[in-house]
């Protein structure tokens, strides 16, 4: 990743870069993809930290260092791990170990979910987890494949099935004007949550934000949600109270 | 080494370097002046002209005082023993005092003729006709004063104090090695211009009255032994000087409760009529006798508080302790009978806060106009904690005064709030919401933490127990002890005259000791203990003046009044300043602990362990302030281990220079049989302290502040507050007489009622695991776009999004803009 403000033009990651993929430019540092091999001796040489590297690969007995160093704090304001992404069903061989290790210390284990994943590891990963964040965001199987680019079938089925299950599921609807915010979609996801089996379910709308623009500014990606929005206040609660008539309780934010 | 050839040419420099001033708010001091005029929800339409009065009022100088006490002096010195004469001068400006008592009031008395208006203190420290302009005139912390008074002063008051001052009495015996370090600002001396103070009371004047203090005093003298004792005649003189200042607060409040009946004589208005009868008879009933009514109660810790700051201008200004608990059995009592309702008391503590904010700080003279730029006099009101018998001290009143704070936000008093393992967690959460109102008010205490500090000092628990903390976070024995500061110690600048062999790099003058040229440093250990060797050097120099000056304050500025208010000053006969008191401790704070941590980390990562840099370019880049080496600096400031972050690396450096600091001050004796203690405050001197310093080795550009109390250098917290409060609590907080923590929060990761409650946790959690103090600065639109302007020091900077938090340092241009927006519109 690369920020350019922070850049100050010194070339000392071209220097270090063996492989000649760096080249100082008008526009600041250009990596030539073609050539990188994320060796990632750019980021060490790079004096500002302009050009780091996005995550860290490393194994589990570090990341339950860091865990463990904040058990302290977590034991006292009722806190825990949550494992997000990405999505971390994508990465079971380390998800269930850390499971595993948080469960034997007792820690508190949340995983945040787009509910796309093979039903045999959800149920899995359930039996290690307090708590889902269960992503639920168009109702309608081909909206959903066009804004994300899958159907929806399996993370309906997913969700269905973990309501059955001994675990917190908390679902959030991301609200993206005119995108998922109509009522057509809402009282669609509202009637779907209620109809789930098990105990109510609270869900937390978050409202759509552009927090994601500067990585992938830093990465070299374009951005092609620049468009996107959040819904007004007004439609915000409106959609609090759409929620409501189904006897499900939303709250903006979480 | 590239040395500066004058601080001119420093100075020049800074002004095109430096950052735009921020809020005082983000210098993690919260005694900043606040310029709000909303006015809280819960406040009558008295206590809203009441505040309105004091918030707009202008500070001023009286010369009255000086006046009085320089005729007494001239007429009368030579005649009396010192503690009598000292007494007598009081008793002689409680006769004269013009006194206030304005509309609307119901707890009475001011220290000058008028709210805000401010006496000066000639025989501490005695201003010239050029101080009078200068503060006259200068933009902030302005007191007015008009020429006919400058001109009186003149030619009334200067010339009778010329050399006789306690000021130039310090000045003229200090030794060179002392003056040319104090000039380079390696240490500042708190009591060249003010009395020592410091004083925090316990309940006893809420079961005696004066004329029980008297009957107290009279049997000492009928005891003393003129046979045996070689003390004694020194004894009687200090115990009669305490039965006058007895008087003199008695005469004074009979002169309020003269004018009070004299006013209701003339008043049209029978309600007003009522109330200026009841203010008579409160203040003939206290401080004579011990108060029987919550009003009265309040009224009496009124007349004590500024009987204490009249006889002199003790720093910090007088403190009243557990307040809360002291009038937890009058409100009880009186709510039980009927004879007070809720809405009656939290009137009349309003008028009390508001009291408070009427007595603004006496203004210095001279270099310490730039150490401590405040109207404030950190009265702090201690609420909640633990009571003496190691029970919950937190009771209604303790709620009531909560609402106060939310309604008044007033620059004085200051508060905190004591969470003790059995604090309520509803009384927690009450305290939260308050500092969610971003004022950076209440400071938050851990009893537990600083009883066991106090019992390590040597207190009985019950002592400790009552204890708490004065002004900012420095702790003693209330009513038992002097806990006197001596004044801020500038650790970064030890570390730089190491850093050039004993010279200040600013003057090119030696301050300190020959401890080799650090380019000879073979190893890191090699330049720590020349550290180490300067540090105890300048600690010396400056334990030698104190002792000085607490002897010339006990032989020429005993506080007889203030005596009466301290166990055992009576049962000794002896002054406050003189080991009256049971406990004498006197401090000096370290000031950049962080600092001094990420600069050691920088040499010691960078020069000896990767040896990707050779001291000599270090420092060759550090004397010229980084100019032409951006790069260099910005691979210190992003590729060291800097304290704040949960790294031993950097972490185990704190740890072993607290451990020095420790062992260079703690246990040293003072003059009062007792020693000298370390303590970790900072208050607005951080700022001062930068200003005398030149860029240091962590990448900090000369002129900018240095860290405040023990927190992590500005915006070098990049991990988060549990990473923060873990590498604070490897410091063994128990050893000190105080350690200072500022967070700074935005309004948006505080927004929801669960979110209170995850800041209570992590005040629990700091706690528990042996925190002392935690402050949390609420940070404004001008916070945040300061941040964009200088990212570096704000790389902590926490925003929560829907969903998560990112650090804002991490957001596009429009998506800060969108934050600051948002904060603007949060604002509570």
């Amino acid at each position: 990743m690369y920020s350019q403000e922070k850049c100050l033009g010194c070339e000392a990651c071209v220097g270090a870069c063996e492989q000649n993929a760096c080249i100082l430019t008008s526009d600041g540092i250009v990596t030539n993809q073609d050539l990188c091999i994320l060796c990632g001796k750019c980021a060490e040489a790079c004096p500002t930290k302009a050009t780091e590297m996005s995550g860290e690969q490393l194994p589990i007995s570090d990341i339950m260092t860091i865990i463990s160093s904040e058990k302290s704090l977590m034991d006292d304001s009722g806190g825990g791990v949550t494992f997000s992404g990405g999505e971390p069903l994508m990465h079971p061989d380390l998800l269930i170990p850390l499971l595993d290790e948080c469960g034997s210390l007792g820690i508190h284990r949340c995983v945040d979910t787009t509910g796309l994943a093979s039903t045999e590891l959800l149920v899995q990963v359930a039996s290690k987890t307090e708590l889902f964040l269960f992503d639920l965001k168009l109702m309608d199987s081909e909206r959903h494949l066009r804004y994300t680019g899958v159907n929806n079938k399996t993370i309906l089925n997913n969700l269905r099935l973990l309501a059955d299950l001994d675990v917190d599921i908390i679902i959030r609807v991301p609200l993206i004007e005119d995108v998922n915010d109509d009522d057509q979609n809402i009282q669609a996801t509202a009637e779907f949550i209620a109809a789930l089996p098990g105990k109510t379910r609270g869900v937390n709308l978050l409202p759509f934000h552009h927090a994601a623009a500067k990585k992938h500014e830093k990465l070299g990606h374009h951005y092609d949600a620049a468009l996107l929005g959040e819904p007004d206040q007004k439609r915000q609660l409106e959609i609090v109270d759409l929620f409501m008539n189904f006897g499900v309780s939303a709250s903006i934010g979480g | 080494m590239v040395k500066l050839k004058s601080i001119k040419e420093l100075n020049g420099h800074l002004e095109s370097n430096q950052s735009p001033e921020r809020p005082a708010s983000a210098e993690g001091n919260f005694y900043h002046d606040r310029d709000i005029d909303a006015i809280g929800p819960g406040m009558n339409p008295r206590i809203q002209r009441l505040r309105k009065l004091s918030f707009e009022a202008e500070p001023s100088l009286s010369i009255e005082r000086a006046l009085h006490q320089t005729a007494f002096y001239k007429a009368h010195f030579g005649k009396h023993s010192t503690p009598v004469f000292r007494a007598l001068t009081f008793l002689d400006h409680c006769k004269k005092k013009t006194l206030y008592l304005g509309d609307d009031e119901l707890i009475v008395g001011e220290r000058g003729p008028f709210p805000k208006a401010v006496p000066t203190f000639p025989e501490l420290t005695c201003h010239s006709v050029e101080d009078f302009h200068v503060l006259n005139t200068r933009d902030q912390q302005r007191y007015t004063i008009n020429q006919d008074d400058i001109d009186t002063y003149e030619k009334e008051v200067i010339p009778y104090w010329k050399g006789r001052t306690q000021r130039e009495r310090i000045f003229n015996h200090v030794p060179d090695t002392w003056r040319q370090a104090y000039e380079a600002g390696l240490f500042t001396e708190f009591m060249e211009q003010r009395a020592p103070g410091h004083t925090a009371l316990d309940g006893k004047i809420y079961k005696k009255g004066m004329l029980d203090f008297k009957c107290d005093i009279q049997s000492q003298i009928d005891s003393l032994d003129f046979l045996n004792d070689p003390e004694a005649t020194d004894k009687l003189e200090q115990l009669k000087a305490m039965d006058i200042s007895c008087d003199a607060v008695i005469l004074f409040a009979n002169r309020h409760a003269d004018l009070a009946e004299e006013n209701a004589s003339k008043e049209t208005k029978p309600q007003r009529k009522a109330e200026l009868l009841k203010i008579a008879w409160v203040c003939r009933r206290v401080p004579a006798h011990a108060p029987q009514t919550f009003w009265e109660a309040l009224q009496m810790y009124w007349f004590v508080h500024l009987g204490t700051i009249t006889e002199l201008n003790g720093w910090d200004a007088m403190n009243p302790g557990h307040f809360d608990q002291h009038l937890a059995p009058f409100y009880e009592k009186e709510v039980a009978e009927g004879s007070l309702t809720r809405e009656d008391a939290k009137e009349l503590l309003c008028c009390s806060w508001i009291k408070v904010n009427n007595q603004t700080a006496p203004p210095k003279v001279g270099i310490t106009a730039k150490e401590s730029g405040t109207y404030n006099d950190f009265t702090n009101i201690n609420i909640g904690g633990l009571t003496q018998d190691g029970n919950d001290g937190v009771s209604d009143v303790s709620y009531i005064m909560l609402e106060v704070i939310e309604d008044l936000h007033l620059l004085q008093p200051g508060t905190s709030v004591h969470i003790s393992s059995k604090t309520p967690d509803n009384f927690l959460h009450s305290a939260t919401k308050v500092i969610r109102q971003g004022h950076g008010y209440p400071s938050v205490f851990n009893p537990e933490t600083y009883i066991q500090e106090m019992v390590d000092m040597g207190k009985t628990l019950r002592d400790a127990r009552e204890g708490g903390c004065s002004g900012c976070i420095e702790v003693g024995a209330f009513g038992k002890e002097a806990f006197l500061l001596t004044g801020y110690l500038n650790v970064p600048k030890i570390l730089e005259i190491t850093l050039n062999n004993g010279q200040d790099p600013l003057t090119g003058k030696t301050v300190g000791i020959q401890t080799g040229n650090p380019e000879s440093f073979s190893s890191y250990e090699t330049l720590y203990s020349a550290f180490i060797e300067q540090l105890n050097y300048i600690v010396d120099q400056k334990i030698r003046v104190s002792n000085y000056i607490d002897t010339m304050f006990a032989k020429y500025a005993p506080a007889p009044f203030l005596s009466v208010l301290i166990d055992d000053c009576i049962l000794k006969g002896r002054d406050y300043y003189n080991a009256g008191p049971r406990y004498n401790t006197n401090y000096i704070q370290c000031t950049g602990l962080a600092t001094v941590t990420d600069s050691l980390s920088t040499i010691k990562t960078h020069v000896f362990e990767k040896q990707s840099l050779s001291m000599q370019d270090l420092l060759g880049a550090v004397s010229k302030n980084f100019r032409g080496e951006e790069k260099l600096r910005q691979t210190i400031v992003n590729w060291t281990p800097f304290f704040g972050n949960d790294d031993d690396r950097a972490d185990g450096i704190a740890v072993q220079v607290y451990g020095d600091l420790l062992q260079a001050i703690d246990g040293k004796p003072n003059t009062k049989g007792d020693v000298f203690h370390l303590n970790m405050l900072s208050t607005t001197c951080h700022i001062y302290f930068g200003k005398v310093l030149g860029a240091t080795p962590n990448g900090r550009l000369a002129g900018k502040s240095i860290s405040d109390g023990t927190s992590p250098s500005h915006g070098c917290d990049i991990n988060g507050p549990s990473a923060v409060i873990s590498s604070l609590t490897k410091l063994d907080h128990t050893r000190s007489g105080g350690t200072l923590l500022n967070q700074r929060f935005l309004p948006s990761l505080l927004k929801r009622d669960a979110d209170i409650k995850k800041l209570g946790s992590l005040i629990r959690n700091y706690f528990k695991r042996g925190g002392h103090h935690i402050q949390f600065n609420v940070v404004d639109t001008a916070t945040l776009r300061a941040a964009q302007k200088n990212p570096e020091d704000y790389k902590d900077l926490l925003v929560r999004m829907a969903g998560y938090s990112d650090y804002f340092n991490d957001m596009n241009a429009d998506l800060q803009q969108e934050v600051i927006d948002r904060t603007e519109n949060e604002s509570f």
